[in-house]
């Protein structure tokens, strides 16, 4: 680490708002604003994280996205939480990516830059796949740690020790740094941007970057960088209902019943 | 960074990544040879499953069992417990030396791990979540998976193919225990510094006490027409009556009336029990992609128009307050003894 601290990389993601009402975490009040967009909730707790370390430790939280120019809503909410400075990541050129596109451009970034760790969601909300990290992780040749709901430094040894979400219960990994974690729910709770943040955030630095600026041939970026495409979209096929049941209850609870004892799902003993 | 490789030729074969944890093998890499059986007969190429750990050469007879043509096996005291790095490193050894076009690995946590890792090691294109898989006329596996209220069929122009399925969504074949695969053992140098994360300890899961869903034979399963938390009573009767695991939809998850352990669907778990019975759910096909090989579908919601009613067995058009307190009266009083006479999955 340097002695100006901790140097963190949170990369976040712009997604649309799910049609699903949203729960205010603090007062638990349905939050009725209908926002087109929002920080992916994963991110979040990805930023959360990164400024609790550095409040710790010392150090910086640079928070990064590729996308439309809209997305530098993300990145001022993110700014007005607490983090440091913002990176856009925009350019037509980049559309249409897959995972492996989008972790490339990304990785283009963030191999000029200096860091001790690099956060990033468990999933996005919108593609869902969780592919990002490791991507990246990978690219960067750097170690990875998903699913993480605890973190302990040791600044001394240059370590990370987290616990993990695994398929048999919790895993407590250690690993040196530099290193890239997912987040996992639980791992903290996201505080909300206060006035004074808000204010804050408008005289931070966000840097507006093109393909060109990430360098590297055209060709490894969106579309035409990306190894997978969608050839086709379809309704998924529907399977024939069999019966219908309405009217009133008792009748229908009755034929129900009845149905469960022919299919022998369950079995009268009177 | 490796080239891509695009659509090779010479790239052959379809593997499948059977996982194993303290030596038992993860039920969707038996799951993921029944869908690659399918496939490497339409392609006339071989289906390879790649078994990794430390002795584990007893559970190549169910790899044989459950359709592998042959078995790739590397065995190392370094493999034996589960690393991204360790892995990673063999799995992309075995891709460069044998070019297979396809690779399958099972959606569970640390597949999900290894496989976008892998894919980026290689430079090739990955799928996630995938519910069905065919060959195009140009010999691309079509990889479908959910994309809003649609489906979509997704093409990897790269080599090898990856895709990642979650368990229950593909069926394994029937045993056949008299079968026999060609048995290779692969040596790979691992060294300790490869491995870069070391796992100190392991904290076993709690109980779960709604039931754990993935391999239930019957679900109760709940949405937001529950409308509250206190409701839930009604739900944990009618499940324990049945001897029902309890699952919920994702906004259900979201009010923190059930954990997300319990959550059917595109960012839950996928299930295919004997009988799901569907309450105050909608319908969504994020929800409906997780739970639709159900073998029997009861849905009770109070809109004829719910989409749930498409996939349901049988449509209960009602308020579920209604219905419930009656079922449950129903089942208590005149069916003597409510006892489910189905045996147990996989029995
Ligand atoms: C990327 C993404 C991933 C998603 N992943 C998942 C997932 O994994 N799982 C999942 O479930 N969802 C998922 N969703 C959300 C999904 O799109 C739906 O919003 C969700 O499934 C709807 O849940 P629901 O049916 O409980 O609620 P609603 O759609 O609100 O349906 C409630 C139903 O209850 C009925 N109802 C109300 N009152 C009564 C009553 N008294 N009696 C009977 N019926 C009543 C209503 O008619 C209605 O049909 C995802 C969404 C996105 C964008
Ligand atoms: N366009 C993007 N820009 C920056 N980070 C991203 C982007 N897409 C995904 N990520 C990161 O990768 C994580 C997993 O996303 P995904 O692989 O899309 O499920 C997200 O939570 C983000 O941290």
């Amino acid at each position: 680490m340097s002695k100006a601290g901790l140097r963190i990389i949170v990369c976040i993601k712009q997604v649309p708002a799910i049609q699903d009402i949203k729960i205010d975490p603090i007062t638990h009040t349905l939050i009725r604003e209908s926002m087109p967009s929002m920080l992916n909730p994963w991110d979040e707790i990805g930023v959360e994280e990164g400024i609790r370390l550095r409040e710790k430790y010392g150090g910086e939280v640079t928070v990064i996205t590729m996308g439309p120019m809209q997305a530098k809503e993300a990145i001022l909410r993110c700014l007005a939480m607490g983090a440091d400075r913002g990176i856009i990541i925009s350019d037509k050129a980049l559309a249409g990516a897959d995972t492996i596109a989008t972790a490339y451009a990304l990785y283009m970034q963030i191999k000029k830059m200096k860091y001790d760790l690099i956060i990033c969601g468990k999933i996005s909300t919108d593609s869902e796949t969780g592919h990002i990290g490791p991507h990246l992780a990978e690219l960067l040749n750097i170690p990875q740690i998903c699913y993480v709901k605890k973190v302990d430094l040791d600044i001394e040894k240059r370590r990370i020790i987290a616990h993990k979400e695994a398929d048999e219960g919790i895993e407590i990994v250690e690993a040196p740094l530099p290193v890239l974690l997912t987040t996992a729910i639980g791992l903290n709770k996201p505080r909300l941007p206060t006035l004074k943040g808000i204010i804050s955030s408008k005289r931070k630095e966000v840097k507006v970057l093109t393909a060109k600026d990430l360098g590297g041939s055209l060709s490894n970026y969106g579309l035409r960088g990306s190894p997978t495409f969608v050839d086709e979209v379809f309704e998924p096929p529907s399977r024939k209902p069999e019966m219908i049941f309405q009217g009133d209850p008792k009748e229908v609870v009755e034929k129900i019943v009845q149905v469960l004892l022919n299919k022998k799902l369950i079995s009268s003993r009177s | 960074m490796l080239e891509k490789s695009e659509e090779n030729p010479n790239h052959k074969g379809v593997w499948v990544f059977t996982e194993q944890i303290d030596g038992k093998l993860k039920n969707v890499g038996l799951e993921l040879l029944g869908a690659g059986r399918k496939i490497a007969d339409k392609l006339g190429e071989e289906l390879v499953a790649v078994l990794l750990g430390y002795k584990v050469i007893e559970l190549v007879k169910d790899l044989e069992a459950y359709g592998a043509d042959k078995v790739i096996l590397v065995e190392h005291e370094l493999l034996e417990q589960f690393t991204v790095d360790a892995y990673t490193k063999v799995l992309a050894e075995l891709t460069i030396k044998y070019k297979p076009s396809v690779l399958f690995i099972g959606g569970t946590l640390n597949g999900r791990e290894l496989a976008p890792r892998l894919a980026a090691r290689l430079n090739t294109g990955i799928t996630s979540d995938c519910v069905d898989f065919d060959i195009n006329s140009d010999g691309h596996l079509t990889h479908v998976k959910p994309f809003g209220k649609l489906m979509a069929k997704i093409i990897c122009k790269t080599r090898p193919q990856i895709a990642t399925a979650k368990p229950n969504v593909f069926k394994k074949l029937e045993p056949n225990w008299d079968r026999r695969a060609k048995i290779v053992r692969e040596e790979i140098k691992i060294n300790p510094e490869d491995i870069r994360t070391k796992i100190l300890g392991r904290i076993e899961a709690n109980k779960n006490p709604y039931g754990s869903i993935e391999d239930a034979d019957v679900i109760v399963a709940v949405g937001k027409g529950l409308c509250s938390k206190e409701n839930l009573k009604l739900i944990q009767e009618l499940a324990d009556l049945l001897g029902a695991s309890v699952a919920c939809t994702r906004p259900v998850v979201d009010r923190g009336w059930l954990p997300s352990s319990q959550q059917v669907g595109q960012s839950g778990k996928t299930v295919a029990p004997k009988l799901y019975i569907a309450i105050g759910i909608s319908g969504a096909t994020y929800h409906t992609v997780g739970m639709k090989n159900s073998d029997i579908i009861i849905a009770v919601n109070k809109d004829p128009k719910a989409p749930i009613f498409q996939i349901a067995t049988y449509s209960i058009v009602g308020d579920l307050f209604k219905i419930l307190p009656l079922l449950i009266d129903r089942l208590k009083k005149e069916v003597k003894e409510v006892k489910l006479s189905i045996t147990t999955k996989g029995e």
